[in-house]
């Protein structure tokens, strides 16, 4: 085996980023399988035999039913130990942060997270996403994590594949943590994930009785409101309306940036959008560079006037 | 309660970042450097569990040249009481599992009840060091926690999933966890506590003592980023930006 790509169960259906991990394993090339663990893995296998993969592998037992770091990590290490795939992909969700470095560790095997291209070598961002780094090791056996969009699901090829099941050796004294069922803190009547239009707010709106500007802006427009998370964490608008990876992510035909900076956080959940407009006084803003359209300028100065010139 | 909270020196993100000469990382002679921002929630919390739990300490760990003794006398500033250094001399370590070799090879003996970092370092970002070394101590591990509660000898998490989900796990100690930024408000050292840091103790370790494990993965080359995009820039007053938005929403994007 060249390519194991641990899957991840997202209430019952594949995660977005384990089949952008599987895309980007199949561009690596050599034999890729995947791994699905707990009590829905027959049905993520399923999802996964129209695609080109050697074979799924499940493990379903009841330590791992649901997920938990510990048992996460002694599953995947078990995997790795008995198939010794040169290379192991995830997708780097918050799933993956949180065990894959105990996969690491437990096999003292190097672990290159949040990866966004295999061009020219493993790339990640660096430095706020200032810079760029290529990656390297000096070792056979490593562990990638894909960031989100790092490569598109569209990609994946097809063919077919078939499932194994696994017997894992799991010890009850192994999983300690005790988890309870996960719960949503707040949700709201807007559907940001699809929506055709959205104006998203940035701390660039300086005061919170200036986000009413982008709630006006969206109403000639018939567009949604979206913020980036310090506008949600000052609770200038409800936490439902952020939008980056901890909160939604947006593929609007147009969305419009007012006073957003651009941090990779924001930008992963939002940078598949048709049509990114963005105003922002600082030339330099990262946002600009994933934009098709830069205004540099003032929010405060230039939204009031546009809405003027819109109901006109 | 023993808390260790790992704290790393990052560039300050206003300042400039020359490349090095040999462009696998920057010239550090240039930079002005500051307390990684996601570790001061970590300090935060450490202080806020002490305080509750009203007794205990709060030690803070840092590696890197003697530049990071300033990062760790800003902790004990805001009321850690001691400091550990592992020094490093040279190029700085990217590798963290090598790095989580070199912290638990030192906090072993320690014994610490909880160790706490911050997310991930705005340098390097690479998120990994408080889980690995939770692992190779053998302790329970969580990531991202939006709030904690000791309960006796357990400590119960509020972890952050993803689109708003959230999940509380109890982990026993000793447990190692990544604080999520935002979670509480740092506060700012005191002129008592500046004052009352220079008394106390800052225990340094060479890295010819905590360096065990080797390098493997290292930075091959730092470079700029490349924009694919074909973006075009509106610049002047605020008249002609609203007059060439108009235009993009009617005729380019066709929303109006
Ligand atoms: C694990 C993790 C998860 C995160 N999740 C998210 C997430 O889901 N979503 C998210 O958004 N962030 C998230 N973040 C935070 C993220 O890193 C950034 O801090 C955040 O996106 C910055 O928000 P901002 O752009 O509004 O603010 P800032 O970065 O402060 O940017 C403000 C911008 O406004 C501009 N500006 C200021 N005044 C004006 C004006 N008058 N006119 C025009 N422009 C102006 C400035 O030039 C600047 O570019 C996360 C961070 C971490 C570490």
């Amino acid at each position: 085996m060249d390519i194991l790509v641990v899957l991840e169960d997202n209430r019952g259906t594949l995660h977005r980023m384990s089949k952008e991990a599987i895309a980007g394993a199949q561009q690596i090339g050599g034999s890729v399988s995947a791994l699905a663990i707990g009590a829905n893995a027959d049905a993520l296998a399923t999802e996964l035999f129209t695609l080109d993969l050697t074979e799924v592998i499940t493990v379903n037992h009841e330590l791992v039913s649901s997920y938990n770091a510990d048992g996460y990590a002694e599953v995947v290490r078990q995997v790795i130990d008995s198939e010794s795939p040169k290379t192991v992909i995830a997708g780097h969700s918050y799933q993956t942060r949180d065990f894959m470095p105990r996969v690491s560790a437990k096999l003292d095997i190097p672990f290159i997270p949040d990866i966004i291209s295999i061009e020219g070598g493993y790339t990640k961002q660096v430095l706020n996403a200032k810079l760029n780094a290529t990656v390297n090791t000096n070792v056979d056996q490593i562990i990638l994590s894909f960031q989100s969009a790092a490569f598109s699901d569209e990609s994946v090829v097809s063919g077919s594949c078939s499932a194994r099941s696994f017997e894992v050796n799991l010890d009850p004294s192994l999983v300690r943590a005790e988890s309870e069922e996960p719960f949503q803190e707040s949700t709201g009547d807007v559907d940001l994930e699809s929506a055709e239009l959205i104006v998203s707010v940035g701390r660039g709106m300086e005061k919170e009785e200036n986000v009413s500007l982008a709630f006006d802006l969206a109403k000639v427009l018939g567009a949604e409101v979206s913020a980036s998370r310090p506008v949600v964490d000052s609770g200038w608008v409800e936490p439902f309306r952020q939008v980056g990876s901890s909160g939604h992510n947006v593929a609007p035909k147009l969305y419009f940036s007012l006073g957003i900076s651009g941090a990779i956080q924001h930008v992963v959940g939002m940078k598949g959008s048709k049509n990114i407009l963005a105003i922002n006084k600082d030339p330099e803003a990262p946002i600009f560079e994933i934009a098709d359209y830069a205004v540099v300028g003032d929010v405060l100065e230039i939204v009031p006037k546009l809405i003027e010139a819109l109901q006109s | 309660m023993k808390i260790a909270v790992l704290v790393k020196q990052v560039p300050s993100s206003e300042s400039m970042l020359p490349l090095s000469s040999d462009q696998t990382w920057i010239d550090e002679g240039q930079v002005s450097f500051v307390m990684n921002p996601p570790d001061s929630f970590a300090i935060e919390e450490a202080l806020l569990l002490r305080e509750k739990i009203g007794e205990g300490e709060v030690v803070i760990v840092s590696m890197g040249p003697e530049r990071v003794k300033k990062t760790i006398k800003e902790g004990l500033a805001k009321g850690a009481d001691r400091g550990i250094h592992l020094e490093e001399e040279g190029k700085i370590e990217t590798d963290p599992l090598s790095n989580s070799k070199s912290f638990s090879s030192v906090l072993k003996e320690e014994n610490f009840d909880l160790i706490l970092t911050g997310l991930q370092s705005d340098d390097t970002g690479m998120g990994q060091t408080g889980v690995l070394l939770g692992e190779l101590l053998g302790m329970s591990t969580a990531t991202l926690a939006m709030e904690t509660e000791v309960q006796g000898d357990s400590i119960r998490v509020k972890r952050e999933l993803e689109s708003g989900w959230f999940q509380w796990v109890k982990l026993p100690l000793p447990a190692s966890i990544s604080i999520q930024s935002g979670l509480n408000t740092p506060r700012y050292p005191s002129l008592k506590g500046i004052m009352g840091a220079k008394r106390k103790e800052i225990k340094c370790v060479s890295s010819a003592e905590h360096r065990s494990g080797a390098q493997t993965q290292f930075m091959e080359k730092v470079f700029v980023p490349q924009t694919s995009k074909q973006t075009e820039v509106i610049e002047g007053d605020a008249d002609t930006a609203v007059a060439r938005i108009i235009e993009i929403l009617k005729s380019d994007i066709k929303v109006l």
